[in-house]
């Protein structure tokens, strides 16, 4: 049995097979999981924010961004053994956790932003997205197995579910 | 001015806003229930976000958290959490003598129940706080969210991500012995932050 590691808001971690990789309480940031099938190496980001570009002051922690997060990712699961071309990805997360009604609101689309920035980056990157559970109004606990990439998705009153 | 050029000074005159805005709110509180809740002295911290969820518990506790936004003189958010047995208890306080049995799932009833508490309360905190400083803070409709504590406060975090890497809170708690525990947090923007304290001669 493998260890689970943990991996915190605005955090990123790497592992091989037979770890596994969890974040607990995931709300409007997304949970990205990236694996190589080959080497079994594979990773998890907790981005809060889509675009470090749109801040203009000095960036102290590049892992809470959608873009740089997923660079640094990358960067730790190759020196794993990991081969870019070959990774793919499992994505959770970026719930509207306050029923805020109309459009004028920017902190009740911040889920979607976060979801769609992921997917621009992943698709500038060719990785191909095989799974994902977003969206919604509720948070997620997911773990990440290394051995098979099935990612297992908890949620309060809700069933179990692995994708 | 940056969150961590903040000095003792600041800190305290956050911690007294706390006192004021909580001690206001509890008092509201109280009265709606009926009960004697006593408040603890508010606190005042930079909470990095790996552990913001360790300051009302684990992440995936189960929480009731209603939130208003907040604008005018004053912009950002506050939010009253509390733990789900303290949301059912204050239910069951309000609903008593209306013959209606509380339905510990949550259905509509008591959603809009624990929408109007929170909309009482964080208003008696935010018109303290408006009198205090002389400023006009106007509040939004409440949002309600029952869910896990790391899902709840990722909302907050966010917004707090844009500027920096850490939240500032002004926490309190609260409770009558046993029955109710729950965290006021007040979440202003940075220029807020500089706005409140310069209405306050610092």
């Amino acid at each position: 049995m493998g260890e689970m590691i943990k991996v915190g808001m605005a955090d990123l971690k790497a592992c091989k097979a037979p770890h596994a990789l969890t974040t607990l309480g995931l709300g409007s940031c997304v949970g990205v999981c990236l694996f190589d099938p080959v080497t079994k190496v594979s990773g998890m980001a907790h981005v809060m924010l889509p675009d470090s570009k749109q801040i203009t002051r000095e960036i102290n922690n590049p892992m809470k961004f959608a873009d740089t997060g997923i660079d640094m990712l990358i960067k730790q699961m190759v020196s794993l053994g990991a081969d870019k071309r070959r990774l793919k990805a499992k994505i959770a997360g970026g719930a509207q956790m306050f029923a805020f009604n109309g459009t004028s609101s920017s902190i009740g689309r911040v889920g979607d932003r976060n979801v769609e920035a992921v997917k621009i980056k992943l698709k500038e990157l060719s990785i191909p997205i095989l799974a994902e559970d977003t969206g919604a109004n509720y948070g997620r606990t997911i773990e990440f197995y290394s051995e098979d990439a099935r990612l297992r998705i908890r949620a309060v009153g809700k069933p179990l579910k692995t994708i | 001015m940056p969150y961590g050029e903040m000095d003792a000074m600041h800190m305290d005159v956050l911690r007294e806003i706390g006192n004021i805005g909580a001690g206001n709110a509890t008092t509201a509180l109280a009265k709606l229930i009926n009960a004697k809740i006593d408040m603890k002295v508010p606190k005042v911290e930079m909470v990095d976000f790996q552990h913001l969820a360790s300051v009302v518990g684990n992440e995936e506790d189960l929480m009731v958290a209603v939130m208003v936004t907040l604008s005018n003189d004053v912009d950002g958010m506050m939010m009253f959490l509390m733990d789900k047995k303290s949301g059912t208890y204050l239910i069951e306080q309000m609903m008593a003598g209306s013959g209606m049995p509380v339905n510990e799932e949550f259905g509509e009833l008591e959603h809009s129940v624990i929408s109007e508490i929170g909309n009482i309360i964080t208003g008696s905190y935010l018109s303290a706080l408006a009198s205090l400083l002389n400023m006009k803070i106007d509040m939004s409709i409440p949002y309600l969210s029952i869910d896990m504590a790391g899902a709840i406060l990722s909302v907050p975090a966010i917004e707090f991500g844009k500027i920096g890497d850490e939240v500032l809170l002004i926490q309190t708690d609260f409770g009558d012995e046993v029955e109710v525990k729950g965290y006021f947090i007040l979440i202003p923007d940075q220029e807020s932050y500089t706005r409140i304290l310069s209405a306050l001669g610092m």
